[in-house]
């Protein structure tokens, strides 16, 4: 366990925390800097969702080479959540219908939900954060 | 009420810090709380008091400066994403400081809502 588990804010409150990843993975920095806000989430022991919306479903994407525009890759991550505790990951259905995608594109494991579906998730959680 | 404010984007190239000052003010006017303001991405460019906006434009740093001044708001900066854009604690404007992500989730998991201003 890394020391990163150590993260208390003394209250023992555990909330609802939902990151909604809406950006393309590169291009913009917030899916790389969202991501380090997740991890740190979790380390405060919160109860952490993970949404990919719009663009964000491709930060999920099998086979990203970053090599061309010289740029971290940073997709091992999202493998790596499952150590973190983190095991919540959402895609929206509507998101990869409109770019082709489906299940076997992805990364890691993910559950996939409908419009309602993803209305219900959001109405459930005390805390979103959109990156 | 209280109020987290998170700012993720720069100064002046968009509105988001703007937006989120009018917020807090007229939050704080409305007789809630905002114990603290958080800086990421782009939004620590905000907390360098090396910027000379022109005479006849708001000093986007120098109003948090002055709110925090006046009311006690914490304005913090992400260390990690002020690092990687040569933000230093010698730079800093009054009222800010460097630190941790872990901030920031305090806001979501103490104040009753955490707002987002940002693309």
């Amino acid at each position: 366990m890394s020391d990163m588990d150590m993260e208390d804010d003394g209250s023992g409150i555990v909330k609802k925390f939902m990151f909604l990843n809406r950006k393309a993975p590169h291009g913009t920095v917030y899916a790389l800097e969202g991501l380090e806000v997740v991890l740190i989430t979790a380390a405060f022991d919160q109860d952490v969702s993970l949404v990919f919306t719009d663009d964000g479903v491709y930060q999920l994407m099998k086979g990203i080479d970053t090599k061309g525009i010289e740029v971290k890759d940073f997709s091992k991550t999202y493998r790596a959540l499952e150590g973190y505790d983190i095991e919540k990951l959402y895609v929206d259905k509507t998101s990869m219908d409109a770019r082709g995608l489906t299940e076997e594109d992805l990364i890691v494991d993910v559950t996939v939900l409908s419009d309602d579906e993803m209305k219900n998730l959001m109405e459930e959680q005390d805390v979103v954060i959109s990156f | 009420m209280q109020f987290g404010i998170l700012v993720n984007e720069g100064p002046y190239n968009h509105q988001a810090s703007d937006s989120a000052y009018l917020f807090a003010r007229t939050a704080i006017e409305k007789g809630h709380k905002v114990p603290r303001v958080f800086f990421y991405h782009d939004g620590v460019n905000n907390s360098t008091r090396m910027g000379e906006p022109p005479q006849d434009d708001r000093n986007v740093t120098a109003r948090w400066s002055k709110l925090a001044e006046e009311h006690g708001i914490d304005l913090v900066v992400c260390v990690a994403a002020a690092l990687r854009r040569g933000i230093k604690d010698e730079l800093l404007a009054p009222g800010f400081r460097i630190s941790g992500l872990g901030q920031l989730v305090e806001m979501g998991i103490q104040y009753d809502r955490l707002v987002t201003f940002g693309d």
